[in-house]
């Protein structure tokens, strides 16, 4: 269902009518476990409202589901976490704000990775999402429920965070658009930290011109979130023709399954029979974008997760008798152990002794990174390439060795690093039936022109 | 390749606020060396005379109005999400 579809519906029946059926559908669908929580009673008291003409705007009456990273009313704010398990938010995030100006509707709270710490949706502390596509699959992640339930057609957007591929894996995995904007686009208040020099905001939706209006709504520069750049995003309603376009040959690699390649080559193929150009490029950094992101990033968790200490808010751990055992305990049982691990990477690489070697040495090498993209960004209008190496692989197939997990994210950390947008679009099916995204990357702030390509590439029968 | 102990695994524990239980304290140290092994590849790389790139976009020193922004979050609201409180202040163990 478009957003566009859920108008026309809310004009022929009540917007109370779309949202009760919403929430109906969503209470259908609990064994994906999408959803951690749903919203009903405030969900049912905005669509009222709409009814009544109180709320108006652009998407008065849709209804959308928010990633539980984000601070939102009507139910509690968890991280997918015992840490934050009964966390009611004071405030929501400026994104929902944003939606909620327009009248959309959120409906529930989606699944992720404890604190976003994960690529398959498994480290939820309260169980992993099944993919929507094939319940014995992982959904991905880390913003697998918000992927799942946007592909079950339960909502026509949720919302996400991608701070390595958060976004775009899980939107690969199970079928859908998913939109990974330029670093400081989007307000970043009111959402839970991870890492703060890659963190961003966005959305994932079924087509390409409900990502665009989603992502208009929530881009533009936020007083409360002091990274956010100065407006820019405007959505491009053509495509430009005759874009140059580099096929990145680094992630088509034999590491990367064959009908992964395949599909990227299709639409590779697709592009030029639409009138660009499509050739080879490098991108050497490759190799080392992920050694790179697996210091920088544990070393920001570690420093942005020392707040869940158990005295402001959250889990506290019982039986303690000093203020030392009670930081110690209460994270310890707060946390899964993939939070674990992370905080305790990021706390050596930033020790001294280490600082430099680890630290300082990643730090340099993104700057190696981002200009080999900016050197290709001189000749290309964008970039493209898969998502991830595979599609979504099987539940509990890889939870036991984090370097495995890890290597999912080896084409989508790059952009990270580097603060790019990034989108991932579905690109077709492997032989099993799951989905395959392409993953389209642009130089900074050049949201709109990859957005109008994809939107341009769409098949008009989906 | 760095060889990480038990002994480093509780100390990295003890500077993260982590008061770890012992049956976790094995899988983080088998984890913990393969990680460190896979990112010491960055030591093929040469970065001499290389800036490091902390922030993406450059930005620097953004300021706003010195003035008081109410955000509709009142005292109690805040004083009720913590574990426990007494006389409008946060109650916590006896530190010393």
């Amino acid at each position: 269902m478009t957003i566009s579809e859920i108008k026309q519906q809310i004009i022929n029946s009540s917007a109370r009518a779309v949202i009760e059926n919403t929430l109906k559908i969503a209470e259908e669908n609990s064994d994906y476990h999408a959803l951690l929580s749903l919203t009903s009673e405030r969900a049912l008291q905005r669509a009222d409202d709409v009814d009544a003409g109180k709320i108006t705007g652009r998407l008065a009456g849709v209804p959308f589901v928010v990633k539980d990273n984000f601070l939102a009313f009507g139910a509690p704010t968890t991280a997918a976490s015992k840490m934050l398990e009964n966390f009611s938010a004071p405030l929501q995030a400026r994104v929902v704000e944003k939606l909620e100006a327009e009248g959309a509707i959120c409906i529930g709270k989606a699944n992720l990775d404890a604190f976003a710490h994960g690529g398959s949706t498994e480290n939820s502390y309260f169980g992993p999402t099944k993919n929507a596509i094939n319940k014995t699959k992982v959904a991905g992640g880390s913003s697998g429920g918000s992927a799942v339930i946007t592909a079950l057609g339960v909502v026509p957007f949720a919302l996400g965070s991608d701070t390595g591929g958060s976004i775009r894996q899980p939107a690969s995995f199970n079928g859908v658009v998913g939109i990974k904007p330029t670093y400081g686009m989007v307000s970043r208040y009111g959402v839970v930290a991870m890492a703060s020099s890659t963190d961003v905001i966005g959305t994932f939706a079924t087509n390409m011109t409900d990502a665009e209006i989603v992502m208009d709504i929530m881009a533009g520069h936020c007083n409360s979130d002091m990274t956010t750049l100065p407006d820019f995003f405007q959505i491009q309603n053509e495509s430009k023709p005759n874009q140059k376009i580099g096929l990145i040959k680094d992630f088509m690699t034999d590491d990367v399954d064959a009908d992964v390649r395949g599909k990227i080559n299709e639409y590779a193929d697709e592009l030029r029979s639409k009138g660009h150009t499509v050739e080879e490029v490098s991108l050497l950094m490759t190799e080392y974008a992920l050694a790179m992101y697996y210091i920088i990033v544990p070393a920001e968790i570690s420093s942005n997760l020392a707040r869940y200490d158990g005295i402001r808010y959250g889990f506290r751990a019982e039986n303690v008798n000093t203020l030392a055992e009670l930081y110690g305990k209460t994270r310890d049982q707060g946390f899964v152990t993939e939070n674990k691990r992370r905080i305790m990477i990021g706390s050596y690489v930033l020790s001294s002794g280490y600082f430099d070697a680890y630290y300082i040495k990643a730090q340099k090498a993104r700057t190696l990174l981002i200009n080999e993209f900016n050197k290709l960004f001189e000749n290309y209008d964008a970039l493209i390439g898969p998502v991830a190496p595979t599609t979504a692989f099987g539940l509990g197939e890889q939870d036991k060795d984090p370097i495995k997990m890890y290597l999912n994210d080896i084409m989508t950390v790059p952009t990270s690093m580097a603060g790019l947008p990034a989108i991932s679009v579905p690109a077709g099916f492997d032989s099993n039936g799951l989905p395959i995204g392409v993953q389209i990357i642009g130089s900074m702030k050049s949201d709109a022109n990859l957005m109008a390509l994809a939107k341009s590439m769409e098949k008009t029968n989906v | 390749m760095t060889q990480i102990t038990r002994e480093d695994v509780l100390h990295l524990a003890q500077l993260s606020s982590l008061k770890l239980d012992d049956s976790e304290v094995d899988g983080l140290q088998a984890n913990i060396s393969d990680i460190l092994g896979y990112v010491e590849k960055l030591n093929n790389l040469n970065t001499e005379g290389i800036e490091p790139t902390y922030q993406v976009t450059g930005l620097q020193n953004v300021w706003r109005e010195d003035t008081v922004i109410d955000y509709g979050v009142s005292r109690e609201t805040l004083l009720d999400l913590a574990p426990e409180s007494i006389d409008n202040q946060v109650k916590v163990p006896k530190v010393l």
